[in-house]
């Protein structure tokens, strides 16, 4: 039986450390985007074109930020730490679906009006709470090449990119409020229900490592570390 | 043909006017030629352009027949939006909350037999089996822009008569100051009623006046065909100046009331939806802006979007109805 185990674990490593698993990956996450691409081409996206976009669009962000927060628990509850080669990729997945999102937004529903979605924006809570989540997810892009984690500091783009958590929230309430309408919350309470899982342990974790460990330091960190540095509490 | 007038007999015809005899004798030759196809198809066209309605059939349902409406504002002159479009993208919520699912699900809706009641504060109160209610009045076409609150419109015709006609049969009492419409809601046929969207069954309502309006209508059929079920078969309202939710589809029960009737969309979200629902480009949705729509078919992908008219572009036919109300609050 653990041999077994470890024989599965051995070949999801071996198989996540291949050099082609990367742009596999790639090629996968695109196919979404070339579907709609296609569709939009070929008129198969129905009476309402610019209403599909967007929905599709919004639909795969959170599909791919559940999927991306779905990277940890599994690395550590499978104990298959290679999955961690693909989480950045996936995050920059998320982003890639959010901006074509609001493009969409932008460019169908506002004709690229600035002064428009200037004054929109702010009127509606459900279109605020989506943009919150793009403002607050394209410093997380951002700082998601190797230079950047460096020079921030390890510890610093951890706490910085804790973030995902309010933003995955922001998301659930977009969507949410987007149904609310038609109190029409099946999907959304699917999307929910996964997060929540997903958040959940991430709460247990760090619950039971607490318990482990009592020490400040380890507590005050998500994951453990080589280094032994004290926490940073704040940038200032 | 004689023609009565109270005058006292010296209004004749102008001379010009009178048909000569010979071309009178002929008047049954000339409609064998073009009867025929002898006269040309444009002949046979220019013949029947009153009586026959415009829209091309889609060749899909049963034909109903129906003369074009000559009610004022009743037939635009846009671009109708295609069938496919029209009975493929639909807010039909008792079978399915995509606009999808009514064209895949509403094949279970038994729209044989068929009966509407119509009553409440009348003096007459009638049940009607469809085929009665169909000879009730004379059947138009009108073609009317529809706006649904979503933000989308179409171009629709019609086949059916003002609601009027009904409500003229029944004679309202003198405290009737309102008109429920009440849907259809079969949980044998209708795989969505029961779930939790809204309160079945699915019902609108209308102010008595509103509903006297000619350009409020009772339809039987739209595209020269009777109303596929998915747009609401047998018979349905169809209000043109209000958000297409205020339009019932599957009608079965109409009751003259003396108070505001509580609508189903204004019962599950109040500060939403109003028992108004006129359309209106200037009294924002709260979850979006009502200025502009998009024109199903017609507006591509990268067009911008069309501007909203008052009342749907229905204002000279309908305002006066709302004359010296707020109607940011009445919304």
């Amino acid at each position: 039986m653990k041999q077994a185990g470890r024989g599965w674990r051995g070949l999801a490593a071996s198989m996540l450390l291949h050099p082609a698993a990367k742009p596999l990956l790639f090629v996968f996450a695109l196919l979404p985007f070339a579907w709609l691409i296609w569709g939009a081409a070929t008129n198969q996206l129905g009476a309402n074109p610019a209403e599909h976009l967007e929905r599709a669009t919004g639909d795969w962000t959170l599909r791919f930020l559940c999927i991306t927060l779905a990277v940890t628990p599994l690395r550590v509850v499978a104990g298959v730490p290679a999955f961690a080669r693909l989480r950045r990729m996936l995050g920059l997945f998320t982003y890639f679906y959010v901006v074509l999102h609001l493009l969409c937004y932008s460019w169908f529903d506002m004709g690229f009006d600035v002064a428009d979605i200037a004054k929109d924006i702010p009127k509606r809570p459900f279109i605020l709470v989506g943009f919150s989540a793009f403002l607050l997810l394209t410093p997380l892009a951002a700082t998601s090449f190797n230079r950047a984690v460096k020079a921030l500091g390890a510890r610093r783009w951890q706490a910085l990119h804790k973030l995902v958590y309010v933003i995955a929230g922001l998301a659930i309430l977009h969507f949410f409020w987007m149904r609310a309408g038609k109190h029409n919350f099946a999907e959304v309470a699917v999307y929910a229900a996964i997060l929540a899982v997903l958040l959940g342990w991430r709460f247990a974790e760090f619950a039971r490592r607490k318990r482990v460990a009592p020490a400040p330091v380890s507590a005050a960190r998500d994951a453990p570390s080589a280094s032994g540095r004290p926490p940073i509490r704040a940038r200032g | 043909m004689l023609i009565q007038t109270r005058r006292d007999g010296f209004v004749h015809p102008h001379s010009s006017e009178i048909t000569p005899f010979d071309v009178y004798r002929r008047r049954r030759d000339m409609l064998k030629l073009m009867a025929g196809g002898a006269a040309g198809a444009a002949l046979a066209g220019w013949a029947s352009r009153e009586a026959l309605a415009q829209a091309p059939r889609p060749g899909k349902l049963a034909p109903l027949a129906a003369a074009k409406s000559v009610v004022p504002g009743a037939v635009t002159m846009e671009k109708l939006t295609d069938y496919k479009d029209a009975t493929s993208y639909n807010n039909f919520y008792e079978f399915g909350t995509d606009k999808t699912d009514p064209a895949q699900n509403a094949h279970t809706l038994k729209t044989s037999p068929w009966t509407v009641d119509v009553d409440g504060l009348v003096k007459k109160p009638l049940k009607l089996q469809l085929d009665d209610l169909l000879k009730l009045g004379a059947m138009e076409e009108r073609i009317y822009r529809l706006r649904c609150v979503e933000g989308w419109s179409m171009v629709i015709p019609w086949v059916g008569y003002s609601l009027s006609k009904v409500i003229e049969k029944v004679e309202p009492l003198g405290n009737a100051k309102f008109v429920e419409f009440i849907t259809l809601a079969d949980p044998k046929t209708m795989p969505f009623v029961g779930s939790r969207v809204l309160d079945w069954p699915y019902a609108e309502g209308l102010r008595i006046d509103e509903a006297m309006h000619p350009l409020t209508l009772l339809a039987f059929g739209m595209y020269g065909e009777v109303l596929p079920n998915q747009n609401g078969a047998p018979v349905r309202l169809v209000v043109p100046w209000k958000y297409g939710f205020k339009s019932a589809k599957s009608l079965v029960r109409i009751r003259f009331t003396d108070r505001e009737p509580k609508t189903a969309w204004n019962k599950a979200a109040a500060n939403e939806y109003g028992f108004y629902s006129n359309v209106n480009p200037e009294v924002d949705h709260p979850r979006w802006s009502q200025a502009t729509e998009r024109r199903i078919g017609e507006d591509g992908l990268f067009a911008k979007r069309r501007k909203t008219l008052m009342f749907n572009g229905y204002e000279p036919q309908v305002g006066q109805l709302y004359a010296g109300m707020d109607l940011k609050k009445n919304f």
